[in-house]
């Protein structure tokens, strides 16, 4: 029988942005573990918890959602899901929820590997079902849990009294953690690493609207990738770096009239949702094959951090993406399509994200509506495989596509 | 001289095929009751060339549609179910412009503008409730062909309320139901409601524009275009031609493409 050959790709240009970016998120793991070697205290971070918190304070969080993700990605989904879910967890939870809490009971993961936690940071500044993940992690590991609670905001502003609010349980984060780690708060630290968020921030909302150039001088689905080092090491000066690489690589691109995405660009859409991993290649291809680019998601906007000081970074914290009412939420939308010439919104109906997809039938239906594009969804999940048909998503997308074609033709 | 194109659409439990003369005329029809992964889809070829008289050479362009569309190598170009249902729906009914169509597996409604052009639409979950397969699935509980669904329900003076959207769980409520003898064209009826509630929901959501058609397997089954109708609130356009549809949308984006490939050839 013949051996299956593996394609080899070649070695990525380490000066290149895409191989700073993967060393940044791959160290970030090795760090953790390596902490954890030395007896230093690791935690486990909520992706909208502030991560300045746990730079400032030079500590090593490792973050359930990307680790899920990237189990999900290389095939470990349903397996893990399995084993929450025989410890008696709905399979209506999340299903990060569900490969984190199983991964928290011993179960195996070489997918992703983290090192376990010794106290858990949770802001349900993302969703609620936060909360009871986190908690139920904390008693099952019997671990403290820190807590912040940011209030859905059912205005375009953040109000003075949610500051306060807010702040007040950032710094009682603070102290909590100075207690539990023996790390002590400091201002100057934190100043930097909020000057570098900022840098990282702005590099990054620049890389993302040279999308408005067409065609995109990249594919997409590049920022899912790249998002994850947005999401857990934006304060760190190599992820800086590294984002000032990806805009300058961007620009350059734009200027040879080439592009990351491989193929003619003749259709430009807006992808709502959190990617489809265990579906990645399935979903990605399903695009390219048809000429789609999707040139912009709500992550190009979301993981911009620019604040000047730490009651704006406490404002900031709470206009995150879902956390957020449906008319503002709609806008930054609207304006991500049209920013972007997109000429249709595909959007993932996560079976896991009760918040998210729920909001999405009335949300794109406005955007649709008020950008005159067709809005196209499809079932899915953004970690448990048995909830994704491929037959089902390609007829969408292909129906998505004859109605844009017919668009351009009329 | 007269351009001949097929379309063929081969959905999970038929197969359906068109001949049309001249984008206008329909030259041949023909339905099996066999669908993706048999040997349905080349039966419909071989049948409708032999209804016709014409031979493979004659045909200028052929266009496959639906589940089983990509499997099929017989045709020049493929197109989804959507735009095939969407065509063919404005060549029966020309001031149609919103159009249901539930086939075996789906249920799909699609909005389309004057010309016809499909402008959007939304098609069921992963699900089967409200898609022809709820409807065999009932139907073989009570011991009836789907084609006497319709007969049933025309007898019922009442319909009984079939509360599960799930289809497994229906078929739970309609055993019990059963066992405590329930008036069978009254069972029938609700299970017609059901599936008419379930894509009324679906249509809904698209914004009803008059006039409606039905189109697909489930079209045919006039107990479903009744409460649907009712569901809607507005008059259900419906042709015998409904279940092929699809294969008649495809026949005539294969008339499209053959002249304007002429065109483009001089």
């Amino acid at each position: 029988m013949a051996e299956e050959i593996k394609k080899q790709r070649p070695p990525l240009d380490p000066n290149s942005a895409k191989y700073k970016l993967n060393m940044i998120a791959k160290k970030a793991y090795d760090d953790a573990f390596a902490a954890k070697e030395r007896g230093e205290l690791v935690g486990w971070c909520s992706s909208n918890f502030p991560v300045e918190i746990p730079e400032t304070l030079g500590l090593y969080v490792c973050y359930p959602e990307n680790q899920a993700a990237g189990i999900a990605a290389r095939g470990g989904g349903e397996r893990m899901c399995s084993v929450a879910e025989g410890q008696g967890y709905s399979n209506d939870i999340c299903a990060y929820a569900r490969i984190s809490l199983a991964y928290a009971s011993g179960a195996q993961a070489d997918e992703q590997p983290v090192p376990m936690p010794d106290y858990v940071l949770c802001c349900n500044n993302i969703c609620n079902c936060m909360i009871k993940w986190y908690e139920n992690l904390s008693r099952e590991l019997n671990i403290p849990m820190i807590m912040i609670d940011i209030p859905f905001n059912p205005d375009y502003e953040v109000s003075d009294s949610e500051v306060a609010y807010i702040k007040n349980q950032f710094l009682d984060a603070i102290r909590q953690l100075e207690e539990i780690t023996g790390k002590k708060w400091s201002w100057d630290r934190y100043r930097e690493v909020m000057e570098i968020s900022g840098r990282t921030s702005r590099a990054w909302l620049e890389a993302t609207a040279t999308a408005k150039y067409t065609p995109s001088p990249f594919n997409g689905f590049d920022l899912l990738n790249h998002m994850a080092v947005m999401v857990t090491a934006r304060g760190k000066l190599e992820a800086a770096e590294a984002m000032e690489t990806l805009l300058k690589e961007y620009k350059e691109n734009h200027e040879k009239g080439v592009s990351t995405y491989r193929g003619e660009e003749k259709y430009r859409i807006m992808f709502e949702g959190i990617a489809c991993w265990p579906w990645l290649r399935v979903t990605a291809h399903g695009l390219r094959d048809r000429g789609i680019n999707m040139v912009t998601t709500i992550y190009a906007d979301a993981f911009g951090f620019i604040y000047k000081d730490f009651d704006d970074m406490c404002r900031t914290y709470a206009k995150v993406p879902n956390a957020i009412n449906l008319e503002y939420a709609r806008d930054k939308r609207i304006k991500l399509c049209k920013d972007n010439s997109v000429e249709g919104l595909l959007v993932h109906t996560n079976r896991s994200c009760k918040l998210w997809s729920g909001f999405m039938y009335e949300m794109s239906r406005q955007i649709g509506k008020e950008c005159d594009i067709p809005v196209v969804s499809f079932d899915g999940d953004q970690a448990d495989p048995r909830n994704f048909s491929e037959a089902q998503y390609d007829t969408r997308v292909q129906g998505l596509t004859e109605i844009m074609q017919s668009n351009k033709e009329a | 001289m007269s351009c001949y194109t097929m379309g063929i659409d081969i959905g999970s439990t038929t197969s359906k095929g068109v001949i049309l003369k001249d984008g206008s005329e329909v030259v041949s029809t023909y339905l099996i009751h066999a669908g993706t992964g048999t040997k349905g889809p080349g039966t419909v070829r071989e049948e409708l060339l032999k209804s016709s008289g014409l031979t493979n050479e004659e045909i200028a362009y052929t266009v496959v549609t639906g589940y089983g569309r990509k499997t099929y190598e017989e045709a020049d170009a493929q197109l989804s179910e959507l735009s095939c249902h969407a065509k063919g729906s404005h060549f029966l009914f020309p001031e149609v412009r919103t159009v249901i169509d539930i086939g075996g597996q789906d249920a799909k409604v699609m909005k389309l503008d004057e010309e016809g052009r499909m402008t959007g639409f939304l098609m069921n979950d992963k699900c089967a409730a409200g898609t022809g397969r709820f409807l065999e699935v009932m139907a073989n509980i009570l011991q009836l062909d789907v084609s006497q669904l319709e007969e049933e329900a025309a007898r019922a003076e009442e319909a009984l309320k079939i509360s599960s959207t799930c289809t497994v769980f229906a078929e739970s409520e309609v055993i019990s139901q059963l066992a405590n003898g329930a008036d069978i064209p009254a069972l029938v009826k609700g299970i017609c409601r059901s599936v008419a509630s379930r894509v009324g929901a679906l249509a809904k959501r698209t914004g009803i524009e008059e006039k409606v058609c039905m189109s697909g397997g489930v079209a045919i089954n006039g107990g479903v275009r009744e409460a649907l109708a009712e569901e809607l609130g507005t008059e259900i356009e419906y042709s015998p031609l409904a279940q092929l549809t699809g294969a008649l949308g495809a026949a005539i984006h294969a008339y499209e493409r053959a002249t304007a490939k002429e065109r483009k050839d001089g």
